[in-house]
């Protein structure tokens, strides 16, 4: 038995993949930055807030795009628990996506630092310096960052499943245009 | 889906390949996070082989603890412009904010125990740029490296250590001259406070120019001993800021030297040639002094890496290190408010 799953628009699967990259870069630039001391440093962090700030933007016109065009339905036959895991971890990465790097920018507004982006860009403050906020907003943000690492580990093993294990169109919705076609396993 | 004992079976390979696939992305991660590199020099590490046997001083800086909070305005006579397109170098008045420090972790040490004296620099700018610095008053820094100077704070806590560190680091010999020296001054505001890393001028054409930079005092120095200032008692320097500043603004020049090619720009240890060009681009005028509990300097990491467009890191690789060792003492300080209370009615611990 043969079903028709649709895709993701082509600009809802542009703005995946390239959140995605971002997204990793950008948790891997983190851990990276805190735990040296070496020149390069200076630059992972002019990337780690640029890229933050990228992230933001492109995740609120995903969020847009999202409600708009919405999503192809899940596989009918896919276990409750398995779509109820698929719903609840899309809407934390979706908080994440947008929480994170507004935590990031308010963090780095409590301490008072000036936000400067690549090219020299300029960053208002968003809170005025607080010891407490800062502290807060930064235990939120790295800890947060690393749930959003292992939530995203959960998403590709989960994605893998789909497209090795079930090859049920899932997978396929966000990597091609083309109808996927879902066979029941016999 | 039905899983039966076959599709399992035959679905080994995937369920693996899986597998395979989150472990070297969580081995990965784990490797940049430094997790599996117990060797990698951290901020972490830095800043805590500054704390003494008995621990860290809870809500204060990490180094430079003890200092006291001043506001002014740098005068900029326009003669850096053409050295660097930082708005900060056009011909005006600036706000800054700054703060007076000794280089010791203990916030109250006596005032005669610490030889180095350090500035933490901050001038902003209308259009909204920011230039922070911090800098000492030694001419040269100890070490060439980060990776040294951290041996050089662990090899600090004992004798022998640091015996056996001296002899493999020949370099420490300038700092060291400087050091032993007994001539100290009785004020801040007779010191002069050196840039000792590199960083790079960028003009309006896009010329770079390697630079290092030094406040000079306009107050002439009155030498004093260790001996003597300890007389003076143990928060001597403080007192007199305060006072000297309540009388007078005091003046520093602030002098670019502009690097020769071939000049070491990546090691602090070495000055370079006496003959090197210097552009005095400006006054430092430090106007009022504040305690620090209450001071606006508290909240201020004076993070060497902020700098304005037209001003960048050189070679250099300590501002990267103190910037990433900074930001570890901001954060821990920062959480441990309660132990460094604002109000001067509090008790201090």
């Amino acid at each position: 038995m043969t079903e028709r799953t649709q895709s993701f628009t082509l600009f809802q699967r542009v703005l995946h993949w390239l959140m995605a990259i971002c997204i990793l870069a950008m948790l891997f630039i983190g851990v990276g930055m805190v735990s040296t001391v070496m020149p390069k440093y200076v630059p992972l962090l002019v990337t780690h807030k640029t890229l933050g700030m990228a992230i933001l933007v492109l995740a609120l016109i995903r969020l847009v795009v999202r409600l708009r065009y919405g999503a192809p339905p899940l596989p009918a036959d896919l276990p409750q628990p398995m779509k109820l895991a698929a719903v609840a971890s899309h809407y934390l990465l979706y908080a994440m996506f947008i929480g994170i790097p507004l935590i990031g920018w308010g963090m780095l507004s409590a301490a008072d630092y000036p936000i400067v982006l690549y090219g020299g860009i300029r960053v208002p403050a968003i809170l005025p310096q607080s010891d407490f906020l800062h502290t807060l907003l930064w235990n939120a943000h790295f800890y947060l960052g690393f749930a959003l690492f292992a939530l995203i580990l959960m998403h590709i093993a989960a994605a893998l499943f789909h497209a090795l294990i079930r090859r049920d169109g899932v997978f396929q919705s966000m990597t091609s245009q083309r109808f996927a076609f879902r066979t029941e396993p016999e | 889906m039905a899983q039966t004992p076959a599709s399992l079976r035959s679905n080994l390979g995937s369920f693996a390949l899986i597998g395979i696939v989150i472990a070297v992305l969580a081995g990965a991660f784990a490797y940049t996070a430094g997790f599996l590199s117990p060797g990698r020099l951290t901020p972490k590490k830095v800043v805590a082989a500054f704390a003494p046997a008995s621990g860290p001083a809870l809500g204060h800086r990490r180094n430079h603890a003890k200092g006291i909070c001043f506001t002014g305005v740098f005068e900029s006579n326009g003669d850096g412009a053409a050295l660097s397109r930082a708005a900060v170098f056009d011909r005006g008045q600036y706000p800054v904010l700054g703060r007076f420090n000794l280089g010791t972790a203990d916030p109250n040490a006596a005032d005669s125990t610490v030889r180095v004296r350090g500035i933490g620099l901050q001038i902003a700018t209308p259009e909204g740029a920011v230039w922070r610095s911090a800098m000492i008053n030694a001419p040269v820094f100890p070490v060439s490296t980060p990776q040294a100077f951290y041996g050089l704070l662990e090899a600090s806590k004992t004798p022998e250590a640091m015996k056996a560190f001296q002899a493999a680091h020949p370099e420490l010999a300038g700092f060291g001259a400087w050091a032993s020296r007994k001539d100290w001054t009785s004020s801040y505001a007779e010191e002069p406070y050196h840039s000792l890393n590199a960083f790079v001028f960028v003009n309006a054409a896009g010329h770079e120019q390697p630079v290092r930079w030094a406040l000079i005092p306009a107050a002439p120095a009155v030498t004093i001993s260790p001996d003597e200032l300890a007389e003076r008692g143990p928060n001597y320097l403080e007192q007199e800021i305060t006072e000297r500043v309540r009388a007078n603004p005091q003046r520093w020049t602030l002098r670019v030297t502009l690097a020769e090619p071939g000049d070491p720009t990546s090691d602090p240890t070495k000055a370079w040639p006496q003959d090197r060009r210097n552009v005095d681009v400006g006054t430092l005028i430090v106007q009022q002094i504040e305690a620090e509990p209450d001071g606006p300097c508290r909240d201020i990491n004076f993070d060497p890496t902020i700098l304005p467009r037209g001003i960048q890191v050189s070679d250099d690789p300590f501002p990267a290190a103190r910037s990433a060792a900074y930001a570890r003492s901001y954060d821990l300080r920062t959480a441990e408010t309660k132990d460094y209370p604002r109000t001067k009615t509090s008790t201090r611990p």
